[in-house]
């Protein structure tokens, strides 16, 4: 199957190898956050390191506890702060430090720099007031547009959302339309002040498939257009592989596999990215028996030592006590996995 | 992790209990008030030497000191161990309304929200229009109905706060009553007695349980209001409501006399209110860190 | 041809939207709109749609916890009786969480009178058994497991009563990847151990094309296409079939590049449109779709597989 095209343009192959001057829109580095609960803490990050570059789809794929939504709220600072505790690390958008930051720049930032939507299009909206509304309320918060150029800016944003009356639904209820329009009008909210960052977590579980579609072709469309970057965050292996150009993989809080999306889904190295493709239904044959990963996801608040996987991998070994690094695989500037033994395969090959 | 024994799940429950405690200082507050009052009233005759209804002519109205530590009243009593023992007819009002008013009520709540239709209605229309004349009022005219007495006033305030648990009962059963497990249950036969046994007396009890320590607080209160317009309990008995009233003729120069029952009020009420507070965000599913 | 062990025809079922002042329904939502189905014992059928579609409410009617407004549901068993019991999708409501974890995998028989205890352990700790889950852990809540675990107890729940058929109703969507392939392999065995007969609802492909053997394509109250997995899925016949499958994201194919279209939205079900359902989402529209389309045989070879679209019809010579 053809690359998707847009992998090869200079300035993504540029950033990756870092020698662009600007600075990635998302630079989080080396990340360890914990959650302090009774008799401990929940560790919910442990060394995550995740760039994205400006105009790139970039996706981060894992299962429950594997920390890709926590990143996310991480990165707009939704978490309460007397919540959290930062071990190590930072988080910059666009240079800027986040994990600093006062609130009152965090909420500039958020909305017009970066903004985010979620998975449950219904609780995001407020059911009490008119779509058209909302979304006015924001444009005029970061910009200093008069009430009549926001509501045409609004119209004008529902439009390009591929609404087919768009005065119509901006004098709408939430309640009044379907879960797939509403996904657009968030859409059409983040978008509403040319964010140069778009994190969207899970955007398409809650909706129908023929829907989720179109709202992942919109995102794309639009994303395009305006050269905002894309943090998707989901579990479905079949929707990143399809959207994004790059892939992190997520396992108890720590990125166990990155690389293109065609390197990462053609060519899977670590054993958990290899285990999750295996036990999808579509990789087996009807009626057989599913490739499951034995055992289960293990407690946040009680992380074995060594490679979070141990326990699961049927790779096992001795060096598997020493939590491995993210190395580069051959052949591949992007593509590296989090694996004693897959390094060890491939340089044996 | 093995299986664990009752004892020290016990002691697990109780050190976590003690660990949610220290993160809501508000609840700790409010239970040392608690344990303050009920220790006073517990304790009342240990903690103080004076019969509380000890007429003394001679020693009438005497500021604080060190034998009357918070004074006398008009016919010498020791003000002191009229407050101790005031805070047994308060506080005992308090967990009384509480526990019958809440059971009362929620069974009733329970019982209208699982049969549901024309019984329903007919119930929730006249809690509301108990609900619709002002609590106090509609007390104050039960208890001067009944007759003044402690007990007449128990029984009014009860009377009045049934209705807040009906609503709030029938409102838990109607949305337990949509539940995947009770939809579950219904698939395998069960009948409306199995349903509210098994599914909706449980899962309605934490906001009632909420309520109840919310609600000693406001019965406290209303049976102080009573006993300040003399329904309630009647003299010689001592009650802070009474106490209050009697010495607002002696405001201004013997303040003691009803400043000290007041604060008794306000510990008692603020720290079964605090209580309340803290049980609800402790309850609340959200909050759970497990 | 394997026998029946359940029969549907033409069920309806609608719920009254508005009332008028003296309370006679005048607006009906119409969920169900002439379900035929028949379904054969030991098989797994899927029932695969969208939202909108009425699978909810089909899996109500099949655990009769739902009254057809017209039509009727038939039993082939001794007794005649429904033996059935349903799987729900979420883990999280479909268990008391104020019961320990034995208590709801025993509430079936406690409902029809056995109370004894140790009796009841007992049975609990077998059937934990059997669906992978350690009997030491019986004595806890919900809430102290994960959602995994969570839906063996509620599967296990499901075994208690000793079900012909089980109503699987999106058993797995709420899972993760690797949970779900556990308990996908789990429905396999019991349905093997036990001769069950599973109708699995969802809106996920792959775990339909996975399961079932025979596949119902729901499309506003009505079955639009109805047969053998492989072939309806493969074939896409319907055109519907054909707009669910396009969708469904495959592994590696990047998105079509072609530009986003306002694709008309699903249409409510309050007033039913008068001739195909699915016109005005067609992109085959012909003369002959302006009446109601009926669900039939593709072909006298093949009497299994029907769809309703009258492009089909064995009169008309052309098929696609």
């Amino acid at each position: 199957m053809t690359p998707n095209s847009q992998l090869n343009t200079p300035r993504h192959v540029e950033a990756a190898a870092g020698r662009d001057s600007t600075p990635p829109v998302l630079d989080i580095d080396n990340l360890h956050i914990e959650f302090p609960i009774y008799q401990g803490a929940v560790r919910a990050l442990n060394g995550v390191t995740i760039r994205v570059q400006p105009g790139e789809i970039v996706g981060i794929v894992g299962e429950s506890g594997s920390g890709k939504s926590v990143t996310a709220m991480m990165s707009m600072r939704l978490i309460p702060q007397h919540n959290y505790v930062v071990r190590k690390g930072s988080i910059h958008k666009s240079g800027k430090n986040i994990l600093d930051a006062t609130e009152k720049q965090m909420r500039r930032i958020r909305g017009s720099d970066m903004a985010m939507i979620f998975q449950e299009p219904m609780t995001a909206l407020n059911p009490t007031m008119r779509v058209g509304r909302q979304i006015t309320d924001v444009i005029r918060k970061h910009t200093a547009l008069t009430p009549k150029q926001a509501r045409e800016r609004a119209i004008s944003l529902l439009r390009d959302m591929h609404i087919a009356d768009p005065e119509q639904v901006f004098d709408a209820y939430p309640f009044e339309l379907s879960g797939g329009m509403r996904q657009r009008i968030m859409i059409a909210l983040a978008f509403s002040c040319d964010p140069s960052l778009l994190i969207a977590d899970e955007p398409t579980t809650a909706l129908d498939v023929t829907v989720q579609k179109q709202v992942l072709m919109l995102l794309r469309e639009r994303a395009k257009k305006t050269g905002t970057a894309i943090l998707l965050i989901t579990h479905d292996m079949a929707v990143v592989s399809q959207f994004c150009e790059r892939i992190y993989v997520m396992y108890a809080g720590s990125v166990v596999e990155q690389g293109a999306a065609t390197d990462v889904i053609n060519r899977p190295s670590h054993p958990y990215t290899r285990g999750l493709l295996g036990a999808l239904p579509e990789n087996a044959n009807p009626g057989a028996p599913l490739l499951a990963i034995a055992g289960q996801v293990p407690n946040l608040a009680d992380l074995p030592d060594g490679c979070a996987f141990r326990n699961r991998c049927n790779l096992q070994a001795q060096a598997c006590s020493q939590i491995p690094p993210l190395m580069p695989l051959a052949g591949s500037c992007e593509h590296a996995a989090a694996c004693w033994m897959t390094v060890r395969e491939e340089s044996d090959a | 992790m093995a299986a664990t024994t009752a004892t020290s799940q016990l002691s697990y429950s109780l050190a976590y209990f003690w660990y949610q405690l220290r993160r809501s200082p508000m609840m700790l507050l409010g239970l040392v008030l608690i344990a303050l009052m009920c220790l006073a009233a517990l304790l009342a005759s240990l903690l103080t030497g004076h019969d509380p209804n000890a007429i003394d002519l001679g020693s009438r109205l005497l500021p604080p000191s060190a034998m009357h530590f918070f004074g006398t009243d008009e016919v010498g009593r020791d003000l002191f161990s009229r407050v101790l023992y005031g805070a047994r007819q308060s506080i005992g009002v308090g967990i009384f309304v509480a526990f019958v008013a809440s059971a009362i009520g929620s069974v009733i709540g329970c019982f209208s929200g699982i049969i549901g239709r024309t019984v329903d209605t007919i119930i929730m229309r006249a809690m509301d229009i108990v609900l619709s004349v002002p609590s106090l009022v509609l007390t104050m005219a039960l208890a001067a109905a009944l007759g003044p007495s402690l007990f007449n006033a128990m029984i009014a305030i009860t009377i009045v706060r049934i209705p807040y648990y009906v609503r709030l009962a029938r409102g838990q059963t109607l949305s337990i009553r949509e539940m995947a497990y009770v939809q579950a249950a219904r698939t395998f036969g069960a009948g409306r007695r199995h349903i509210v046994r098994w599914h909706v007396l449980r899962n309605a009890l934490p906001p009632v349980i909420v309520q109840m320590t919310l609600d000693i607080g406001n019965a406290i209160l209303m049976a102080a209001a009573l006993g300040f317009i003399g329904l309630g309990a009647q003299q010689p008995t001592a009650e802070w409501g009474a106490m209050i009233a009697s010495g607002r003729n002696f405001l201004l120069d013997q303040w003691w006399y009803s400043t000290f029952p007041g604060v008794a009020i306000l510990i008692t009420a603020i720290g079964f209110n605090l209580v309340g507070d803290g049980v609800r965000d402790m309850l609340d599913p959200k909050q759970k860190v497990k | 041809m394997p026998e029946a062990v359940l029969t549907l025809e033409d069920i309806h079922v609608r719920f009254p939207v508005k009332r008028n002042w003296r309370g006679q329904a005048h607006t009906w939502a119409h969920a169900l709109n002439g379900v035929d189905l028949s379904v054969r014992r030991g098989e797994t059928l899927g029932v695969v749609g969208e939202s909108g579609c009425g699978k909810t409410t089909l899996a109500q009617v099949l655990i009769g916890l739902q009254q057809p407004s017209q039509g009727q549901l038939r039993w082939h068993n001794d007794r005649g009786q429904p033996n059935v019991q349903i799987v729900f999708q979420d883990p999280q409501s479909s268990l008391d969480p104020r019961l320990p974890v034995w208590k709801i995998i025993t509430e079936p028989s406690c409902v029809k009178g056995e109370t004894q205890e140790s009796a009841m352990r007992a049975r609990a700790a077998r059937l934990a058994e059997q669906v992978g889950l350690s009997p030491d852990y019986l004595n806890r809540y919900p809430h102290e497991f994960s959602g995994g675990q969570r839906q063996r107890v509620a599967i296990a729940r499901a075994l208690a009563s000793d079900p012909d058929v089980i109503v699987l109703d999106e058993p797995t969507s709420a899972l993760d990847i690797s949970v779900q392939a556990q308990i996908i392999n789990l429905l396999f065995t019991l349905q093997r151990e036990h001769q069950l007969t599973y109708i699995l609802i969802s809106h996920n492909v792959s775990v339909i094309r996975h399961m079932s053997n025979r596949v119902a394509v729901m499309y506003l109250g009505q079955i639009v296409e109805l047969g053998d997995t492989a072939q309806v899925l493969a074939r896409q016949r319907h055109p519907y079939t054909r707009l669910l499958l396009d969708a469904v994201p495959v592994l590696g194919a990047p998105l079509p590049e072609n530009g986003v279209q306002a694709i008309p939205e699903l249409p409510g079900n309050r007033v039913l449109p008068t001739g195909c359902f699915f016109l005005d989402r067609c992109a085959f529209r012909k003369h002959g779709c302006a009446e109601r389309q009926l669900l039939k045989p593709i072909s006298t070879e093949t009497p299994m597989h029907s769809v309703r679209c009258h492009r089909y019809d064995h009169d008309e010579a052309d098929g696609k």
